[in-house]
């Protein structure tokens, strides 16, 4: 990604003639808009892939890079590993925290060449949650043509790599502000759509949730646009 | 609107997935059809499934509407014959208990639908009871089968028959009758003592609005726990049209 906006950086400056960058780039923006009531998303990643790149599979468990998203939010291993996969055509973190109610545009760009392999995965952490993420998987980017918007409603699922305790200590978000990633694992054992969460409102001895932090699906909203 | 432009998002994301993933030939007929479902919950069981493909003129539920007797037998106590031997009658082809029990939370199973000596079979629908609940089905009822060769995954929801009470307590699986059936396999996974959530059944089939639960094993209001609650959707369909 730094390569490639360097690049554009560098084109603006010269003889637009001289510049193959609209030839070249497939560029995409990718909106993330927080639609629920008080479940902050922790930094996004959004990765360009072929199709064997997989953030998740339903009902499998999930990988320790998931798992460090989905209990504290840190990208920076997936990120990581997004920067070795040659399956990967770019990868880009969002800049921080999406409140409820908020968004946050992502600039996305895959080489022209290799658009009809090219697919879309993005996740985030609903930070006041043990385990909880919400993602959208493969979304094929050869489908968006420039100028047109793709929307995804996403749903929330829950890793299934630590038990949902909503227990002080346990949830990174700030209704807590305990313990993100932690290797040990004492739940399900694979990723399921999530249960939602209980608090202690809704009877849960020893949550430190309210009711607020309820949610139902969808909890998030995609909508991937082609500029270019 | 939203949740139609959520599934029309849906169908054609599945489809422009299947046509990236299929091959050119575009049958007239499916002739065979493999259904992998898988439970997505966390916590709730499925009964034996019925995996049936149909004429388009039948149907396993209908929103809105009052349930069948047939479907108020699978739905309040995991009985399928009803709804099998009326499907059968039709001419559709079946799959029952593909997973020879209880479908558990995170488990999956295959269903092949061979309709190559059925030409009318177009459409699918699946049921299970889901518990434990009192009425609670997953379902997916006439989805068009696609003639494009390919991989089509879909979400399925759980369902409320709206012909019991949901009062979250043992009881029995009699269509008619109380309280949610508790078959050996559950016997020590579900609460007892509840005294029951205040309801009435609803008449209607229609989404299911979860289940309250409670952290009561021998007492409280619902023999359900917290780990038995869920959002939908409760299971994932993969069908690969061959």
């Amino acid at each position: 990604m730094s390569i490639n906006k360097l690049f554009l950086v560098l084109c603006s400056a010269a003889l637009i003639t001289a510049c193959g960058g609209d030839d070249d780039m497939a560029t995409f923006e990718l909106t993330v808009t927080n639609i629920t009531t008080a479940q902050p998303f922790s930094p996004v990643t959004a990765l360009a892939a072929d199709d064997s790149l997989s953030l998740f599979t339903l009902a499998q468990p999930a990988s320790t890079e998931l798992e460090e998203i989905a209990e504290g939010g840190d990208n920076s291993a997936l990120l990581a590993a997004a920067a070795e996969d040659e399956a990967v055509y770019s990868s880009v973190s969002g800049s921080g925290i999406i409140m409820p109610g908020m968004s946050e545009t992502l600039t996305v760009m895959v080489p022209v060449d290799e658009l009809d392999k090219a697919y879309l995965s993005a996740l985030t952490m609903l930070v006041n949650t043990n385990d909880a993420i919400t993602a959208v998987q493969k979304v094929p980017l050869n489908s968006i043509a420039i100028g047109d918007s793709y929307p995804l409603m996403a749903r929330a699922y829950d890793a299934g790599t630590e038990a949902n305790t909503e227990a002080a200590g346990s949830i990174p978000g700030p209704a807590d502000g305990g313990e993100g990633f932690n290797a040990s694992r004492d739940d399900t054992g694979s990723v399921r759509v999530h249960p939602g969460v209980i608090s202690v409102d809704g009877g849960l001895e020893g949550s430190v949730l309210s009711e607020v932090h309820r949610f139902d699906n969808p909890v998030a909203l995609f909508s991937l646009t082609r500029i270019e | 609107m939203k949740s139609n432009t959520r599934k029309v998002t849906q169908k054609l994301a599945t489809s422009l997935l299947a046509l990236t993933l299929g091959g050119t030939a575009a049958l007239a007929q499916a002739a065979e059809v493999d259904v992998e479902i898988i439970n997505v919950t966390t916590g709730t069981y499925f009964t034996p499934l019925l995996v049936a493909a149909h004429a388009p003129t039948e149907s396993m539920f209908e929103a809105g509407t009052m349930a069948s007797p047939e479907l108020q037998a699978m739905a309040e106590g995991g009985d399928i014959s009803g709804l099998s031997s009326a499907l059968s009658a039709t001419g559709a082809v079946l799959v029952e208990n593909p997973a020879e029990g209880l479908l558990m939370p995170g488990a999956s199973t295959l269903a092949t639908l061979n309709t190559d000596n059925a030409m009318d079979n177009t459409h699918l629908s699946i049921v299970a009871m889901l518990l434990p609940t009192n009425d609670g089905f997953v379902g997916l009822s006439h989805w068009e089968i696609p003639t494009e060769p390919g991989t089509y995954t879909i979400a399925l929801n759980a369902w409320d028959a709206g012909t019991e009470a949901n009062d979250e307590i043992r009881g029995s699986g009699a269509p008619g009758e109380a309280g949610m059936p508790v078959p050996p396999p559950l016997e020590d996974m579900i609460g007892m003592g509840g005294t029951g959530v205040m309801a009435d059944a609803e008449g209607f089939v229609h989404i299911h609005r979860g289940v309250l639960g409670d952290g009561d094993d021998e007492g409280g209001m619902s023999d359900i726990g917290f780990a038995q609650r869920w959002l939908n959707p409760v299971a994932h369909l993969v069908v690969t049209v061959k």
